[in-house]
């Protein structure tokens, strides 16, 4: 690694170990990475990998915050390891550990089948209101209709905001923010008829009343998502659900 | 994941803990204002503000009447869902026991004051 070598600065780099055929338990293990103002966390662990320790797990992808697969809690806060720059740790020491809430399948390796099976459920795609033929053209939207859900399209599925979530970590079954902003994008689009539906995702025992307005879940993403935004807006539509639907004649009450 | 098919009753005392939230942000101050400084000390208001007669005769009528029974009854089920709530990020977690605990503890003390503002008269 050339890049790293003649400038002299080394950071003291703690990782959280878990390997399941060998650990009892977790435990933290330390490195001594060289590294330049440039290089960010994920660079970090790839250093390690390559040069001290070809042992350690961890996902990632794009390096670019665009992929969402390498968030871990670094000095205990959920964040994107290709986000975060070594530099930026003064003291000459960082903590990397798997994002909390979840649980480690390798060392940084978290399992998301929660999170996956969660997303299946609101059914993440657009299921048109009217269905057009191709001879009809696209289905069209003006700047105004777009601008209601886009914030909420760039969820990256990076999970940052369920480690950040107290409630998700009290009770795995709620479905958490990043879900509420993804099913939030949908219900808000203009050209989708399925919000009847993922309405009852949001309104059951385990939708948006599990949250007790944190915001740290905002707070953390690196999108700018706002996935607090969504669970809130959701909270008035599900409770105007819940008591319009005692005045209905008849409905899919449940 | 079976909560999920299940339908929240949360609504409703969500909408009463909202209620109660936003009736506590605008009155609550100066409440406390009126019955716990104003009034003992004689600043701005007379001291008879809060006298006998007068807080009867507003408990009497019916405008009175309606703002004590919101106030009292709102701000005591927002308490209770805000102490609910907070007890399970201590860790308490809300059982059924628990729950009936608090809603019913709102709801006593709303009955409560909806017999009394009833038993003073009109
Ligand atoms: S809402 Fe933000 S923090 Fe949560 S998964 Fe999506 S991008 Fe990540
Ligand atoms: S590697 Fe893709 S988001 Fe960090």
């Amino acid at each position: 690694m050339a890049e790293t070598s003649g400038n002299g600065k080394v950071i003291r780099v703690e990782v959280l170990r878990y390997r399941p055929e060998q650990d009892e338990e977790p435990f933290l293990q330390g490195y001594d990475v060289p590294f330049t103002d440039d290089m960010s966390v994920l660079q970090g662990l790839q250093y390690i990998k390559d040069w001290l320790d070809g042992t350690l797990s961890f996902r990632w992808s794009c390096r670019m915050a665009i992929c969402g697969s390498c968030g871990m809690m670094i000095d205990g806060e959920p964040r994107l390891a290709c986000k975060t720059f070594l530099r930026d740790f003064p003291a000459g020491t960082v903590r990397v550990e798997a994002l909390a809430h979840f649980p480690i399948e390798r060392d940084l390796v978290i399992r998301m089948d929660d999170f996956l099976a969660k997303l299946e459920r609101i059914k993440p795609y657009i299921i048109p209101k009217e269905e057009r033929t191709l001879a009809q053209g696209e289905y069209l939207q003006t700047p105004a209709q777009l601008d209601v859900y886009e914030q909420f399209s760039s969820c990256i599925n990076c999970l940052l905001c369920y480690a950040a979530c107290p409630q998700y970590g009290l009770n795995p079954d709620f479905v958490g923010p990043g879900i509420m902003a993804l099913l939030h994008r949908y219900n808000a689009d203009s050209r989708d008829g399925a919000a009847v539906e993922r309405m009852e995702i949001a309104g059951s025992e385990a939708g948006v009343f599990n949250c007790t307005a944190v915001g740290y879940c905002s707070e953390v993403c690196p999108k700018h998502v706002d996935p607090a935004n969504a669970v809130n807006q959701n909270k008035t539509r599900a409770a105007g659900d819940y008591f319009l639907r005692l005045v209905r004649p008849k409905g899919g009450a449940k | 994941m079976k909560p999920i098919n299940r339908r929240s009753n949360a609504p409703v005392f969500w909408g009463l803990f909202g209620a109660g939230g936003m009736l506590a942000a605008l009155f609550g101050p100066v409440l406390v204002f009126i019955t716990g400084i104003a009034v003992p000390l004689v600043l701005i208001l007379p001291a008879d503000a809060m006298s006998w007669p007068r807080m009867q005769a507003f408990a009497q009528h019916w405008a009175g009447k309606g703002l004590l029974f919101v106030v009292v009854a709102l701000f005591m089920w927002h308490a209770m869902h805000r102490i609910l709530h907070s007890l399970h990020d201590l860790g308490v977690h809300a059982g059924t026991a628990l729950k009936f605990a608090c809603y019913g503890l709102a709801l006593l003390v709303t009955m409560t004051a909806a017999w009394i503002l009833v038993a003073v008269g009109f």
